[in-house]
C-alpha cells in the first residue's frame, strides 16, 4: 500500500500559497471541503482562482474566502446564494468565469482524464461559446472546450482509506470525483478514515491512484441550504 | 362589475398549479425525466400514478423522491435546487459528469425548464437579463442543448403584459432552435418550422386572446381544443 495519510490539515495543504488555482468540490454546501476551506481561510491565501460549482453562502463555504477578499476569480456555474460574491462581482473586485454546469464537470473530468479539451453542445449559439472554436459532427455544433490546470483540488468524501481510496455518499459525491486527479495535488478530506482492506474494492468510487493526500476532516457542520420537508399524513 | 370581473380573469387562465398538470400529462410511463426549479417542480404532483416515471436532478440523483419527513432531512441527499429530499426505492447517486453525460447523451427522455423568453424558431432565454445579477446558468445550458425533448413551463406574458413567445429572443440566450413545445397559463403551442403551432386552449381562453398575448408567428389551424385537465 502507498500511504497518502498526512496528519491533519495543515499537512495537507502544505505547498499551496498565494495566487494558485484551486478546485473545489461540493453542490451547493452539499459535499463541500469544509475542514480544507477553514485551513485556507487561516492561512489568509490572497489573489485564488477558485472553481467549484457554487461560491458558498456569505457566512459558509467559499464565502468565507469571499469575506476576506482571497478569491480573484471564480469559475462556477451557478452563484447566486451570496450577496458578498453579488457586491465584489458588480465593483469588479471579483472576476467571474460562468461556465454550464456540465461543461464544468466535462473540463475538471478532462483535466483527470488527460484530455486537452472536449466538445460539448452546451453553449452553442450563446456567449459561453463566444470567441471558441466550434465544429459540427453529424449534423450538430458542438463548442471546444479545454481541461482546466489547477495546481490543488480539494474534495470531501464518506470514506477513505490510507491508500486514498475514496467512497462518497448520496449527492454529495457531486463534483468531488471529477475534480480527483484534475490537479497536480489532490487532497481528500474524509468523514471516516480507515484502514487499507477495510473499505470493499467492488465499492471504491475513486481508486487512491488519484489522490495524493488524505486526512481524516474534523468537526462538520453539513450546513442545509434549504430545509424542505413533508407533512407526516394523518390518519 | 369589479368582483364579477376579476374572478372571470381567475377562471379563465391556468396557474402555476394548472400549467403544471397539464404539462404532467405528458410525462409517459418509462419516461427519465429532468425538472427545473420553479412551475417545472410541480409537476411532481400531477404525474399518474399508474406508470412508471424517474425524476432526475442534475446534481446527482436518479430516483428522486418527495421532501423528507420533519427530522428526516440529510444534508448529503439535495436537489438540483438546494433543497432537501428522499431517494426512492431503485434510485442511484452518480458524479456531475456521468449526470451530465446522460443528459449530453439523450439518455434523459424529457426535460421541463421554466424560461424568460421562447423564440418562434425554438430558441430559449432564461438566464440573463444585463443590467442585473447574473445568478449563472447552472445546468440549463447542458439541458437544452442536449435533450430531443424539452416542454418550457412558464407565463403567456411578463409581468409588464409583455409577450414572452417572441419572434425573436431579446435576452442573451441559453441555446438554439431547441424548445419543442410550451405550455403556457393561456396554451399549447409547438414549436414549427413556420412558427408557433397552437394546439390547446386554456379552459375559457379564446384563441383572440392568445393571438394577443403572442408577438411570434401564432399558426392556427382548423379548431383549437380546450385542455382537458
Amino acid at each position: 500500500m502507498i500511504n497518502k495519510t498526512v496528519r491533519n490539515v495543515s499537512e495537507a495543504l502544505e505547498g499551496a500559497h498565494d495566487g494558485m488555482t484551486f478546485m473545489l468540490g461540493g453542490f451547493g454546501l452539499s459535499g463541500i471541503p469544509e475542514n480544507a476551506i477553514s485551513e485556507l481561510v487561516r492561512l489568509n491565501l490572497k489573489n485564488l482562482t477558485c472553481i467549484s460549482n457554487n461560491a458558498g453562502v456569505d457566512d459558509f463555504g467559499l464565502g468565507l474566502l469571499l469575506q476576506k477578499k482571497q478569491i480573484d476569480k471564480m469559475v462556477s456555474s451557478y452563484v447566486g446564494e451570496n450577496a458578498e460574491f453579488e457586491r465584489q462581482m458588480l465593483s469588479g473586485e471579483l472576476e467571474v468565469e460562468l461556465t454550464p454546469q456540465g461543461t464544468l464537470a466535462a473540463k475538471c473530468q478532462a483535466a483527470q482524464q488527460g484530455f486537452p479539451a472536449i466538445y460539448t453542445p452546451a453553449g452553442y449559439g450563446t456567449e459561453v461559446a463566444m470567441g471558441k472554436e466550434t465544429r459540427e459532427f453529424n449534423g450538430k455544433m458542438y463548442v471546444l472546450e479545454e481541461a482546466y490546470k489547477a495546481d490543488f483540488a480539494f474534495v470531501k468524501a464518506w470514506k477513505g482509506d490510507k491508500a486514498g481510496n475514496l467512497i462518497f455518499k448520496g449527492t454529495a459525491r457531486n463534483f468531488n470525483p471529477v475534480m480527483c486527479g484534475a490537479a497536480t495535488i489532490t487532497v481528500a478530506e474524509v468523514e471516516e478514515l480507515v484502514e487499507p482492506g477495510e473499505l470493499d474494492p467492488n465499492q471504491i468510487h475513486i481508486p487512491g491512484i488519484f489522490v495524493q493526500r488524505i486526512f481524516q476532516g474534523k468537526n462538520y457542520e453539513k450546513r442545509i441550504e434549504q430545509r424542505t420537508v413533508r407533512q407526516k399524513e394523518t390518519l | 362589475m369589479g368582483f364579477w370581473g376579476l374572478n372571470l380573469q381567475i377562471i379563465k387562465m391556468l396557474d402555476k398549479n394548472g400549467i403544471a398538470k397539464r404539462i404532467a400529462q405528458e410525462v409517459k410511463d418509462g419516461y427519465y425525466v429532468n425538472l427545473g426549479i420553479g412551475i417545472p417542480t410541480l409537476v411532481a404532483n400531477f404525474v399518474r400514478d399508474d406508470i412508471e416515471v424517474e425524476f432526475q436532478s442534475e446534481n446527482g440523483i436518479l430516483g428522486m423522491g418527495p421532501f423528507p419527513f420533519e427530522g428526516e432531512e440529510d444534508p448529503d441527499l439535495i436537489n438540483a435546487g438546494k433543497q432537501t429530499i428522499t431517494a426512492l426505492p431503485g434510485a442511484s447517486y452518480f458524479d456531475s459528469a456521468m449526470s451530465f453525460g446522460m443528459i449530453r447523451g439523450q439518455h434523459v427522455d424529457l426535460t421541463i425548464l421554466g424560461a424568460m423568453e421562447v423564440a418562434e424558431n425554438g430558441d430559449i432565454a432564461n438566464w440573463k437579463i444585463p443590467g442585473k445579477m447574473v445568478k449563472g446558468m447552472g445546468g440549463a445550458m447542458d439541458l437544452v442543448a442536449s435533450a430531443e425533448n424539452i416542454i418550457v413551463a412558464m407565463m403567456h406574458t411578463n409581468r409588464e403584459g409583455e409577450s414572452k413567445l417572441l419572434k425573436k429572443c431579446s435576452l442573451p440566450l441559453t441555446g438554439v432552435g431547441c424548445v419543442t413545445k410550451i405550455v403556457t397559463n393561456l396554451a399549447v403551442l409547438e414549436v414549427t418550422d413556420k412558427g408557433f403551432k397552437l394546439l390547446e386552449r386554456a379552459p375559457g381562453v379564446s384563441v383572440e386572446e392568445i393571438k394577443e398575448a403572442t408577438e411570434g408567428t401564432l399558426i392556427v389551424e382548423g379548431e383549437i381544443p380546450e385542455m382537458a385537465i
